[in-house]
């Protein structure tokens, strides 16, 4: 299939970039990562720069692939990263725009390449147990609702990849926050430190230069694992009270 | 932003109940006497002074977010992301913007008067109160205000239809079973309150 990518490119943090134009031939089994290593390798033997785009795993768990195509983060398709698409999801001669996560707290460092290092710090601020809680449990010797595991494990399987940030149009991380903090609150190992967490980790968010959430939803839709906004309730809820207990 | 959020919409209830006296075909008597109650009453005093505060609130909370929420959104896209949430809850900042101007409006056009115009009397059983229907009856027979209450009460009712759902989801009241009856009654609300006030000035034209 031949297919017409518009492509941002941007050569430093502080430099002005621009959407190029570039023709691509690919074939439908590729992913939308593998088509862009084709454009690269054209790129390349034409003695071009190659597009800076940032990937790790390839199997949609690590969130390093950070691409809005065509206006929709992760591109087109409901729950899957960049590099679960695949070019069968677009049509022959299709002309296809490829953008960085925009957002003022993740600021661009090359092409489609931008810094999320402001995530780490959030987390760095208080997403961890502070004690060793050591091996895993044995099965049942901590016994926990099978409905409360399910809802922690929604929460869990966030890849911190960002999509919920560059789809909100406050620029905002409270899917993120609000899914890495009740990961932790909903298990007894992360209830101790619940309330400290859900203050430094706001407090953090904020510093960073997030913005604020409006609940537009935006963010559940374009989410690749498809975490729901009842856990920015969850944070919400537990941020009123940890401010109103806490002395 | 949701709690002075949903004191105004409580209030918008009480406001309406209150026009709708004007409905009643009775020369405006049960509507002055209302009129009258209202700017007597003491603890209605005090409870109007806190609407203004939090209408006042409200707004400055709204324009800090919407300043903050613009700086942190960075470059715009090329291709708009725009069809993941409603038109309303990504404007909730220009509407409340048009709904504050035409408060100022509203509240000179009626409150000004009402507290500070010289309005003539009307007397009910020997109680002089002011006539507030006489400028309302007036204002409503002219088609260009019509207009403008109607269109601005459907800037009220978008506004509503985001913010009613939102302060509860704001506030952390997110549950399987009670989110779908609060976004029902949000519709709900958002609809009928403002189109109950925007019968009054339709109704006017028409028939009075």
């Amino acid at each position: 299939m031949n297919l017409t990518l518009k492509v941002w490119r941007q050569k430093g943090a502080n430099v002005k970039g621009a959407l190029e134009t570039y023709q691509v031939k690919a074939n439908e089994h590729m992913s939308f990562l593998e088509m862009l290593d084709v454009l690269n390798e054209d790129l390349i033997s034409q003695g071009k720069e190659p597009v800076a785009f940032a990937h790790d795993c390839r199997e949609g768990i690590c969130g390093t692939c950070n691409l809005v195509i065509d206006g929709r983060p992760h591109g087109p398709q409901q729950g899957t990263t960049v590099c679960q698409l695949h070019m069968r999801a677009f049509k022959d001669g299709q002309t296809i725009v490829v953008e960085p996560w925009r957002a003022a707290a993740f600021p661009i460092i090359k092409d489609l390449v931008v810094d999320r290092s402001s995530f780490d710090a959030i987390i760095q601020a208080g997403g961890f147990i502070s004690v060793n809680t050591g091996q895993a449990q044995d099965g049942n010797a901590i016994p926990i609702e099978k409905d409360t595991a399910s809802l922690a494990f929604d929460a869990a399987t966030c890849i911190g990849c960002g999509a919920c940030v560059a789809a909100c149009p406050n620029g905002s991380a409270m899917l993120f926050t609000s899914a890495k903090v009740s990961h932790l609150a909903l298990m007894p190992q992360g209830k101790v430190e619940h309330e400290k967490r859900v203050q430094k980790m706001v407090a953090q968010m904020d510093l960073e230069g997030f913005g604020n959430c409006s609940n537009t939803g935006a963010c559940e839709v374009e989410c690749p694992k498809e975490i729901s906004i009842s856990n920015i309730a969850r944070l919400n809820r537990s941020y009123v009270g940890s401010v109103l207990s806490s002395d | 932003m949701s709690l002075t959020g949903l004191f105004l919409i409580l209030f918008l209830v009480i406001h309406l109940i209150g026009n709708l006296q004007l409905l009643i075909d009775d020369g405006g008597r049960t509507f002055n006497e209302y009129a009258y109650l209202m700017t007597n009453n003491p603890l209605i005093k005090v409870i109007s002074y806190g609407n203004y505060f939090f209408i006042l609130l409200h707004a400055f909370q709204g324009i800090l977010l919407w300043r903050q929420n613009a700086s942190a959104k960075g470059q715009k896209y090329a291709v708009s992301t725009s069809n993941n949430a409603s038109w309303a809850s990504k404007n909730m900042g220009p509407l409340g913007l048009i709904i504050l101007a035409f408060i100022v409006l509203h509240m000179w056009q009626f409150w000004y008067q009402m507290k500070f115009g010289g309005l003539p009397t009307a007397t009910y059983d020997g109680l002089e109160v002011k006539n507030l229907y006489g400028p309302v009856s007036e204002a409503f027979s002219q088609l260009p205000f019509v207009i403008f209450y109607v269109v601005c009460m459907a800037f009220i009712a978008l506004h509503l239809s985001h913010g009613f759902q939102s302060a509860f989801q704001s506030l952390g009241l997110n549950h399987k079973k009670y989110t779908p009856a609060i976004k029902f009654l949000g519709t709900a609300y958002s609809i009928l309150v403002p189109l109950g006030f925007a019968i009054i000035p339709v109704f006017f034209f028409l028939f009075r």
